[in-house]
């Protein structure tokens, strides 16, 4: 649809524009304003340059955070993505099983984070929770306490129990929306099984596909309370995620300057990877419509 | 075309088909349940666990709860420092809901229908603020409302939340408000209808779904959000999930009380769930299919 030029329209958009300002613009001020000064308390500032950008850059602790924060968003992806599309291909199209499919998984949707930390850590102990004695009696060993490896799986399995359900039903929307005519066509043709998933199905999946990637890299990238109260970063710095480890230096440590440039930092690479995957998508737009 | 084409193939190839279908209904079936049970054994490990003692819970393995009990129930709801947990988490994710519509319906329809200066930037810009980790945000906000004295109120959580939501409901609501033609809007302002009545009578009900499932994640998201409620709050406005640290006391954590809790936490999100099981499919896909 072409789209009129008409400069009034910003008094429409004017009330979102105060509104994120303020709470948006007037923090990410407040955090440029730290990155680039230093404290002795009293309220006392002095500048302080690039400094805090220049030790965070040089010291291990954010590059190691971010080396785990990659890895963790990358395994998520490579199994939810491929787990969600394989779900919604199995889901039933219409009638009454389908409405229950749809509701059972949006349940892990709405469950507030740290209910889904609460829940996972209960069923991964040993002693009380199902999975954890579950293995515990067929002689794994398993401690994510203690463990590096069971503390990864742990968290892994509990974001791929989270939000598998919405790369699923994202995909399922747009499976939707594919018209009869192509399967039939596709029929005709004798087209096998991949085939039909290669040139029909995904295709027609592609933009709802990316929704979802954007969305669960970012949602990902920040993640904070579940894997804090499940592991709380633990054992040792293992699950030290990016978000864990900023909170545990502005608001545990109090280190102000540190924490500040950490966020800047965090914040544009989050921004440079997600602009990326929004030009792909908005391209993917533009050929669709 | 295709209706012709598609009936030559004989009766018996059509038989193959119905055979076909058959074995993979079965095998569909065989995935969701799978997958269905994985969704479901660690909530229904919480929910078995809410209806136990803790001397059950701590001494003895058991799938059900032999001595079935509410009392972990009746502890939370006869406390009002407990269920005013969850009345104050309602309260803000309403606010944060109803603001974020005001706000985000206007802009949506200036972005879906005109064209002004800086409008994809500005477009991009909203959708960052999506994509700022909260961790980042949680220090500044917690100084900024402290400063204009909203501290530890409702209205300050449901702000704050409004930095990821506001964006989230333009994106959305724009997608959906793309799909109703131009012309609907040229006819009613022709039969002079101004825009204020327009927008209300006319436009808002064609998009009536779309706002439901706006609607939808703005309280999925601000419901399940903990870093920012709980930085933001002390005592009057604390939300359910941060309540439920409570139960960690000197004698060990109340796993009964806790489970109870969490069970409580999915109770709303499930009946939100429920009365918009009909548009789940086509609202993940934000409009877009």
């Amino acid at each position: 649809m072409e789209k009129t030029v008409n400069q009034k329209a910003w008094f429409l958009v004017l009330p979102v524009l105060l509104l994120v300002a303020f709470s948006a613009v007037i923090p990410l001020m407040t955090v440029v304003n730290y990155s680039v000064q230093d404290t002795f308390g009293n309220n006392q500032f002095f500048w302080a340059g690039l400094d805090w950008f220049r030790e965070m850059l040089s010291s291990d602790r954010m590059w190691n955070a971010l080396g785990r924060q990659l890895a963790f968003s990358g395994i998520i992806l490579a199994i939810e993505v491929p787990l969600g599309i394989f779900v919604a291909l199995n889901m039933p199209k219409s009638g009454f099983w389908a409405s229950l499919c749809l509701v059972l998984m949006s349940l892990p949707l709405l469950i507030p984070w740290n209910v889904v930390g609460t829940i996972w850590q209960i069923f991964g102990r040993v002693d009380i929770g199902l999975l954890g004695y579950t293995l515990d009696a067929m002689g794994v060993s398993y401690n994510y306490t203690q463990d590096t490896l069971a503390a990864w799986i742990t968290i892994v399995t509990m974001d791929v129990w989270h939000w598998t359900s919405l790369v699923a039903l994202l995909a399922y929307a747009g499976l939707k929306s594919i018209p009869d005519a192509y399967y039939q066509a596709a029929k005709i043709d004798q087209a096998s099984r991949w085939k039909v998933f290669r040139f029909i199905e995904l295709p027609k999946m592609m933009g709802v596909l990316m929704i979802a990637i954007l969305l669960r890299f970012m949602d990902s990238f920040m993640i904070y309370t579940e894997p804090f109260v499940v592991t709380g970063g633990g054992p040792g710095n293992a699950t030290t995620l990016l978000s864990i480890d900023l909170v545990k230096m502005a608001l545990g440590q109090f280190d102000l300057g540190p924490a500040a440039a950490f966020s800047i930092m965090y914040f544009l690479v989050i921004l440079l990877i997600s602009w990326v995957f929004y030009t792909v998508m908005t391209n993917l737009d533009r050929k669709g419509a | 075309m295709v209706d012709a084409t598609a009936q030559i193939p004989g009766g018996a190839t059509a038989k193959g088909q119905a055979r076909r279908s058959k074995v993979r209904i079965n095998s569909r079936a065989v995935v969701m349940t799978i997958y269905l049970l994985f969704l479901m054994l660690p909530i229904y490990w919480l929910l078995n666990m809410s209806l136990k003692t803790n001397t059950e819970i701590l001494n003895t393995f058991t799938l059900f709860p032999r001595d079935l009990t509410f009392a972990n129930y009746a502890t939370i709801l006869n406390d009002p420092a407990w269920y005013m947990g969850y009345v104050n988490s309602l309260i803000y994710v309403v606010m944060n809901t109803v603001i974020s519509l005001v706000v985000a319906l206007p802009a949506a329809y200036a972005f879906s229908r005109y064209q002004f200066m800086g409008d994809k930037h500005l477009f991009f810009w909203l959708l960052t603020n999506r994509m700022a980790p909260p961790a980042v945000f949680a220090l500044p906000f917690f100084q900024l409302y402290s400063s204009v004295g909203l501290f530890d109120t409702h209205i300050a959580v449901a702000l704050a939340h409004c930095l990821f939501n506001v964006p989230l409901a333009v994106w959305i609501l724009e997608g959906f408000m793309r799909g109703v033609p131009k012309e609907i809007d040229e006819t009613a302002y022709i039969d002079g209808y101004s825009f204020g009545r327009f927008f209300v009578k006319i436009f808002m009900p064609l998009i009536a779904s779309g706002i439901g499932v706006a609607a939808f994640f703005c309280f999925m998201f601000s419901w399940v959000e903990l870093l920012l409620s709980r930085t933001l709050t002390t005592v009057d406005a604390k939300p359910i999930a941060a309540i439920m640290t409570r139960t960690q006391g000197a004698s060990g954590i109340d796993w009964g009380v806790l489970a109870a809790a969490g069970v409580l936490t999915i109770v709303p999100g499930a009946l939100v769930i429920y009365f918009v099981r009909n548009y789940i499919a086509k609202g993940f896909a934000l409009g877009r299919v």
